[in-house]
């Protein structure tokens, strides 16, 4: 295999645990290069669980294990030596709320590379940022002006422009449009498909159509009832033509077609 | 689609007169009540001022220039005073908004698990229901032998600083600030904890995912998200230091003069008062709540600052 493989995060047998409960278990998965791969599924199966496993932002939660491994470009991203902040800023993420901080514009975008002592010129990577998330010409007049101001879509593109400006490998999205209308709800899955160019994304969402338009790749997750609670796996998982027209499990299909429960 | 004559009554008579009559009642009185505490203040302010008109008129702007405090010639400024008041909330502040904040911010990250860290902020609050005067005797048997031998060494040493030129005495300056220090110490920390809980966990969230570490998402996400609510902490903490009277009279030393030395005696508007004020009469009395007026105008200042401070960072960030 190349050094930068084709496969970007590839999972074993992940098990991930809240304190006692088995919150996700045995998630194999492949995530390809420059694709977009989509997680659907029923609320509390764990999408957003196992998304967070990605870029250890899990790490956070004091109850939070795992058990299997995670491989980055074939380097296991909890082994001893990783450090979890490198890899947060090599694998961005977009959050469901869209939270820009109470600071400009242009300082939102400016943030992570200040962080990393970027040395280029500021401006020009602010606009770059703006531009690459379709947002330049909406806000170029007004950089000094409070992230926090914008329309939520706005927002949204906001903090989707300040996880590229970190020029990262992989970009992890937790239902980017639910808070999102219609209409802004379009623009970032425009946005998605000019991304994955340069970009290999995962993104969570409920929304059938948006899985079925947006993705290349779509991984189904549902959830049984254990004595411990309830533990969220992987039905299926294949390249999305599959798994909205001809999947093999009977739960996907009910799924994607709405007879779902 | 029009709607029926029928269905606009229902619409009108969907409360009772009752309750919207309740409704607007409790509007009323909310009301009062808000332009009610307004009206206190001014009420207060005016009666202060009116009281003092007689020294305002007599001595003009020259009071707050003036060293004099002379009720046998009947001559009165309260220039000491007032750098007393200025000073001693200085060194409190100096003092208590590094440890305060440093507090805040221990006690409102995960470092402690729940069971520890809920007693401690519950014993910090508890330093503010302490009596003041039980602070000042505090002051008087603690805290001045503790505080004496280090000054003494202070002055012993960098005795050619003018802030430590004189040989502590016993009680001065420093004792104020110190015992200020503790007493606006619960209030600092408190209100900017609570400030720094506030702060939504989706931006600590966006700056860990872009990053940052715990002490980058600190300082850079959640104290400038903050900062507002603790800049209005300090100047309540700020405001109850140049006002408290009974702790600041038992170990200031209330001696009318100035001097740069933090060791040396000195008083301040609220010791002033506390000292004079039941035995005064006359022009002293005008000129005791001339004092307190200055006191009053002092504070606005302080707070107006405040207030422009917290203004011009939220437009930077
Ligand atoms: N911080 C947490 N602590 C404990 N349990 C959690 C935590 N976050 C999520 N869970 C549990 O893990 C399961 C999966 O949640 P989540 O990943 O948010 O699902 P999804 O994103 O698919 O809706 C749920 O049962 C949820 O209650
Ligand atoms: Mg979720």
């Amino acid at each position: 295999m190349l050094a930068k493989t084709d496969t970007v995060i590839h999972t074993n047998d992940l098990n991930i645990y809240y304190g006692d409960f088995l919150a996700v278990r045995d998630v194999s998965i492949a995530i390809p290069n420059n694709a977009i791969t989509a997680f659907i599924g029923p609320s509390g199966c764990g999408k957003s669980t196992v998304l967070r496993c990605f870029n250890r932002l899990n790490d956070l939660i004091k109850s939070f294990r795992l058990r299997g491994n995670v491989q980055y470009h074939g380097q296991n991203l909890y082994a001893p030596e990783v450090d979890p902040v490198e890899v947060r800023r090599r694998i961005g993420m977009v959050f469901q709320k869209p939270n820009p901080f109470p600071k400009s514009i242009y300082d939102n975008i400016a943030f992570g590379p200040r962080l990393v002592g970027y040395k280029g010129n500021m401006d020009e990577l602010v606009e770059r940022s703006l531009r690459g998330a379709a947002l330049w010409d909406e806000v170029k007049d007004k950089l000094k002006e409070s992230g926090t101001a914008l329309s939520g879509g706005q927002q949204q593109r906001l903090c989707i422009a300040r996880t590229i400006a970190m020029q990262p490998d992989v970009i992890l999205m937790d239902e980017p449009c639910s808070a999102l209308d219609p209409i802004s709800t379009l623009k970032v899955e425009d946005l998605l498909q000019e991304l994955k160019e340069k970009y290999t994304i995962i993104i969570v969402t409920h929304n059938m159509q948006q899985a079925s338009r947006s993705s290349d790749y779509t991984a189904f997750f549902n959830v049984e009832q254990t004595p411990k609670g309830r533990t969220g796996y992987i039905v299926e998982y294949d390249r999305t033509e599959v798994i909205f027209q001809s999947p093999k499990e009977q739960a996907t299909q009910a799924y994607v077609s709405g007879r779902f429960g | 689609m029009a709607l029926s004559n029928q269905q606009v009554t229902e619409i009108k008579r969907a409360r009772s007169p009752l309750a919207r009559q309740l409704d607007s009642g409790f509007v009323w009185l909310t009301g009062m009540f808000a332009v009610g505490v307004a009206l206190v203040l001014v009420a207060i302010a005016v009666r202060v001022g009116w009281e003092a008109l007689p020294a305002i008129q007599q001595f003009g702007a020259g009071f707050l220039t003036s060293s004099r405090w002379d009720p046998v010639e009947d001559i009165y400024g309260a220039l000491p005073q007032i750098y007393g008041t200025l000073v001693s909330s200085l060194i409190a502040l100096l003092i208590a908004m590094p440890i305060g904040i440093g507090v805040a911010i221990f006690l409102s990250e995960d470092f402690l698990p729940n069971k520890i860290q809920r007693p401690i902020v519950f014993m910090v609050e508890l330093l503010a229901a302490i009596p003041s005067v039980v602070y000042g005797l505090w002051g008087i048997f603690v805290l001045i032998p503790i505080l004496r031998n280090m000054g003494v060494a202070l002055n012993a040493g960098l005795g050619w600083i003018p802030l430590f030129s004189t040989r502590p005495t016993g009680p001065g300056m420093y004792v104020a600030g110190v015992i200020l220090a503790i007493m606006i110490l619960p209030i600092i920390a408190a209100i900017s904890r609570d400030a720094l809980v506030a702060v939504p966990p989706e931006l600590r969230q966006a700056s860990y995912g872009l990053g940052a570490t715990r002490w980058e998402t600190l300082f850079k996400v959640i104290l400038p998200a903050a900062f507002s609510g603790i800049v209005g902490g300090i100047m309540l903490a700020m405001g109850r230091a140049m006002g408290e009277t009974m702790a600041t009279t038992m170990v200031i030393g209330n001696a009318n003069k100035i001097n740069p030395s933090l060791f040396d005696q000195g008083s301040t508007i609220a010791s002033l008062l506390a000292n004079q004020f039941a035995e005064a009469s006359g022009l002293q009395i005008s000129s005791l709540m001339y004092a307190a007026f200055v006191l009053f105008l002092i504070t606005l200042i302080v707070n107006v600052l405040a207030e422009l401070v917290v203004r011009r960072v939220r437009m930077k960030v």
